[in-house]
């Protein structure tokens, strides 16, 4: 009997999302990079065009960060330098974009001013020709500040920022729309406020191409599943065509997965779990090969041997499988 | 995914005799569909009725099961797509491969190894299941004489790779009584093959260059009655092996395709073992009920077990931890206490951070059957007077001279009745786990 190849057609594809701007466009990137446009669930290119590859952004931060030796020591000499440490993510690792993540600015921490932020930024954008994705330090008052100030000094630059959340959107929306960049909505791992939020941010005139999702993934281990099963009925959503949860998804894998215990515990400490440097690597690298399963557009990535493996993991899931 | 009472009730004799015990056919066909009955109990249901029924009741995906006794593990037995619609049922049976044409103390290195794989986090235990036996060697003999090696060496489950049905016959009745897997039965081989997994009663994988070419061989094999199958769509590249494991579970499932109705299996290619490890996350993610890797590296296998469970947890039951006083770090009568709930997640998030804030420290998680901190306290099962018995049932006070206790700072309105019932100062943590760091060195370093 001859094998029937079933195909499911999609009402609707996922809202491609461009970032960055090249000198002709009003920035200073060097390219821009395209996200979204799926026209089926992850890589089932059988049945629906995928436009546009996962990318993977890797993330640099304004103050040298507490992170465990493993990971630290792949940007030894460039940590307290963001340019420096953001070139080098691009020119020796590949990076797709450079995630900045402004934590000095914390009151309770660093509390580095707006100004040096800015700077911060600013010397980021020099030194690096990928597009920007730009977020703050968490704390409601300062992110506020900093990040108005943020966008309208890097006007143009069609920056990604972040983060609006349900109780605290508008101001950061506002500035996108004035200074013409993009938004990360970032919802606590919950369907409904996700598309509550893009719903809100949209009633305020942001179209719907310049909204990303970040739905708060828990790491491999720690809640991924939750995090798997609410991207794969967002994409799911997406295909039927429901616009407020057809949004390209970003994922905070770095974050997430280098604060489990099983990514840095050394070996002594817990001897079955074996070598503690391939470990983390693949405590970071699987959680983001599970994110892209369930439909991830952006992954934001710590480890540089993780970055590698992924990317070859999104080259051969590019491959088409057309029947 | 099984007929309703009506459409069963067409297919009975309607005589309403009442020999099955039930007065009605209609009342009959209503049990059947609630699967409290079975068509036995009914003596005038017709042959084409019987088939009928019974295929549309059977699983869309047979379950086929690898090894005996203890070590035995289900396979397939699936009946979703998406694991958010219900659950995913069996976790895939993850092996390790070993070829004949090694030394024989390599072979035996590398079963030791394998046979290590077993871990134990938040309080679950994982392990590799399997060790796959694969003929490479130029002289046919090695085969069986490998596989006897690592059956005599390891408990684990067998998978036997030979696709030469000579080779498979001189291995096979040495540990047929270990029910190993056939690997594998081709367009060419499949007659002796399925010979041989008949005489010896052992799963049978069925391997095909493409979808038809598969169908074409498993027809033919269920053909000669037998029915323990595997299926390999003999994919090697991740994304064509996606797309073929996707159309065989979508078929199996939406389609009620017999022809696909059996379980998967992946073998990983990559060279780099840290790359073989994301192949094998995604055939897990993508349907797989067995995947076959060659790394036997204890750091490669923590993760990808870790996937394999996180995946096929239920989405409807939250994973619990026990109810006890837990210690993170080197504790003494001075430490503080954490109070949290005993849902997995909420419980793993506070100890992390605990850990983190390097005060060693007792936890309690209290059992609000596996509810975050808003959800029990919203249900009702995380209040004072709970909280209040808990401490008391473990017997804190003995364990710390202080009388200080941290709860979570979205709870805080329990702070003035906990006081009350205990006499114990409750202090109020943060709303988030990942404040606990810093609470704890302004509260006690």
């Amino acid at each position: 009997m001859p094998v029937q190849i079933l195909k499911e057609k999609s009402r609707a594809a996922v809202q491609t999302v461009t970032l960055g701007a090249t000198p002709e466009q009003g920035g200073t990137r060097s390219h821009t990079v395209t996200i979204g446009g799926d026209a089926a669930l992850p890589f089932h290119h059988f049945e629906g065009e995928i436009p546009h590859r996962p990318v993977v952004a890797m993330e640099v931060q304004d103050i040298e960060p507490e992170w465990p030796e493993p990971l630290k020591k792949c940007f030894a000499g460039v940590m307290k330098e963001p340019g420096r440490w953001a070139e080098k993510c691009v020119r020796e690792y590949g990076a797709d974009l450079i995630y900045v993540k402004l934590d000095g600015a914390d009151p309770e921490g660093a509390n580095r001013t707006v100004e040096q932020c800015v700077a911060t930024v600013k010397e980021v954008l020099q030194a690096v020709g990928v597009p920007l994705i730009v977020v703050g330090c968490g704390d409601n008052e300062k992110d506020k500040e900093l990040l108005e100030a943020v966008a309208e000094a890097a006007a143009g630059e069609n920056l990604l920022l972040g983060n609006a959340e349900q109780n605290n959107y508008q101001s950061l929306t506002a500035a996108c729309m004035v200074h013409k960049h993009n938004i990360i909505a970032r919802s606590p791992l919950d369907i409904n406020i996700c598309k509550q939020l893009n719903i809100l941010i949209s009633e305020m005139n942001l179209p719907l191409n310049r909204i990303v999702i970040d739905p708060s993934i828990g790491s491999l281990g720690y809640g991924i599943e939750y995090a798997y099963s609410i991207m794969e009925r967002t994409r799911l959503g997406a295909l039927q065509g429901d616009k407020m949860l057809s949004m390209p998804v970003l994922c905070t894998v770095g974050y997430e997965a280098w604060r489990a215990k099983e990514a840095y515990a050394p070996v002594t400490n817990f001897p079955g779990w074996g070598d503690v440097e391939e470990r983390g690597i693949l405590w970071e690298a699987v959680t983001a090969a599970a994110m892209l399963q369930a439909g991830a557009h952006v992954l934001l990535m710590r480890h540089p041997k993780a970055v590698a493996l992924v990317k070859e993991n999104i080259d051969r899931l590019m491959v088409n499988n057309a029947y | 995914m099984g007929l309703t009472g009506l459409e069963i009730y067409k297919q009975l004799p309607k005589k309403n005799c009442g020999e099955c015990g039930t007065p009605t056919c209609l009342a009959f066909a209503m049990n059947l569909a609630a699967g409290k009955a079975t068509l036995d109990a009914c003596p005038y249901v017709t042959p084409a009725a019987r088939e009928a029924l019974e295929s549309a009741s059977a699983p869309p995906i047979a379950k086929v099961i690898l090894g005996t006794g203890d070590r035995a593990v289900e396979m397939g037995d699936e009946t979703e797509l998406f694991r958010h619609d219900k659950r995913f049922y069996h976790e895939p049976v993850v092996a390790v491969e070993v070829a004949d044409a090694l030394p024989e103390e390599e072979i035996l290195n590398k079963v030791r190894s394998i046979n290590d794989l077993v871990f134990e986090r938040v309080g679950q235990r994982y392990q590799v299941e399997a060790v796959a036996v694969r003929h490479l060697a130029s002289e046919p003999e090695a085969f069986a004489k490998a596989v006897s090696l690592v059956a005599d060496n390891s408990p684990l489950n067998l998978v036997l790779v030979a696709e030469d049905p000579a080779v498979m016959k001189a291995a096979l009745p040495a540990v047929a009584n270990r029910k190993p897997l056939i690997y594998a039965a081709n367009a060419a081989n499949y007659e002796a093959m399925t010979g041989l997994a008949k005489e010896h009663e052992c799963p049978l994988a069925v391997k095909g260059g493409s979808l038809q070419e598969l169908a074409d061989v498993v027809d033919k094999i269920t053909a000669l009655g037998y029915k323990q199958l595997v299926l390999d769509p003999g994919a090697r590249d991740i994304s064509r092996a996606i797309a073929d494991f996707t159309q065989i579970r979508r078929q199996a499932i939406k389609k009620r395709y017999r022809t696909f109705g059996y379980p998967l299996m992946a073998f990983t290619t990559a060279q780099d073992p840290l790359m073989e490890v994301l192949e094998a996350v995604d055939y897990i993610a993508k349907y797989a009920s067995l995947v076959v890797l060659r790394t036997a590296a204890k750091a490669h296998f923590l993760p990808l077990l870790s996937w394999r469970q996180n995946l096929y947890t239920d989405p409807q039951v939250p994973i619990r931890v026990e109810e006890k006083i837990c210690e993170v770090g080197e504790v003494n009568e001075n430490s503080p206490v954490y109070i949290t709930t005993n849902f997995s997640l909420t419980y793993y998030s506070v100890e992390g951070e605990v850990e983190a804030s390097r005060i060693p420290s007792f936890i309690i998680p209290v059992d609000t059957n596996g509810l975050s901190v808003l959800t029990a306290y919203a249900d009702g099962k995380f209040e004072a007077e709970k909280i209040a018995a808990v401490m008391k049932k473990l017997g804190i006070e003995t364990r710390v001279r202080h009388r200080r206790v941290v709860i979570p700072g979205t709870v805080a309105v329990l702070k003035g009745k906990l006081e009350e019932l205990t006499g114990w100062t409750v202090l109020v943590g943060p709303r988030e786990a990942s404040g606990i760091p810093s609470f704890a060195r302004s509260q006690f370093a």
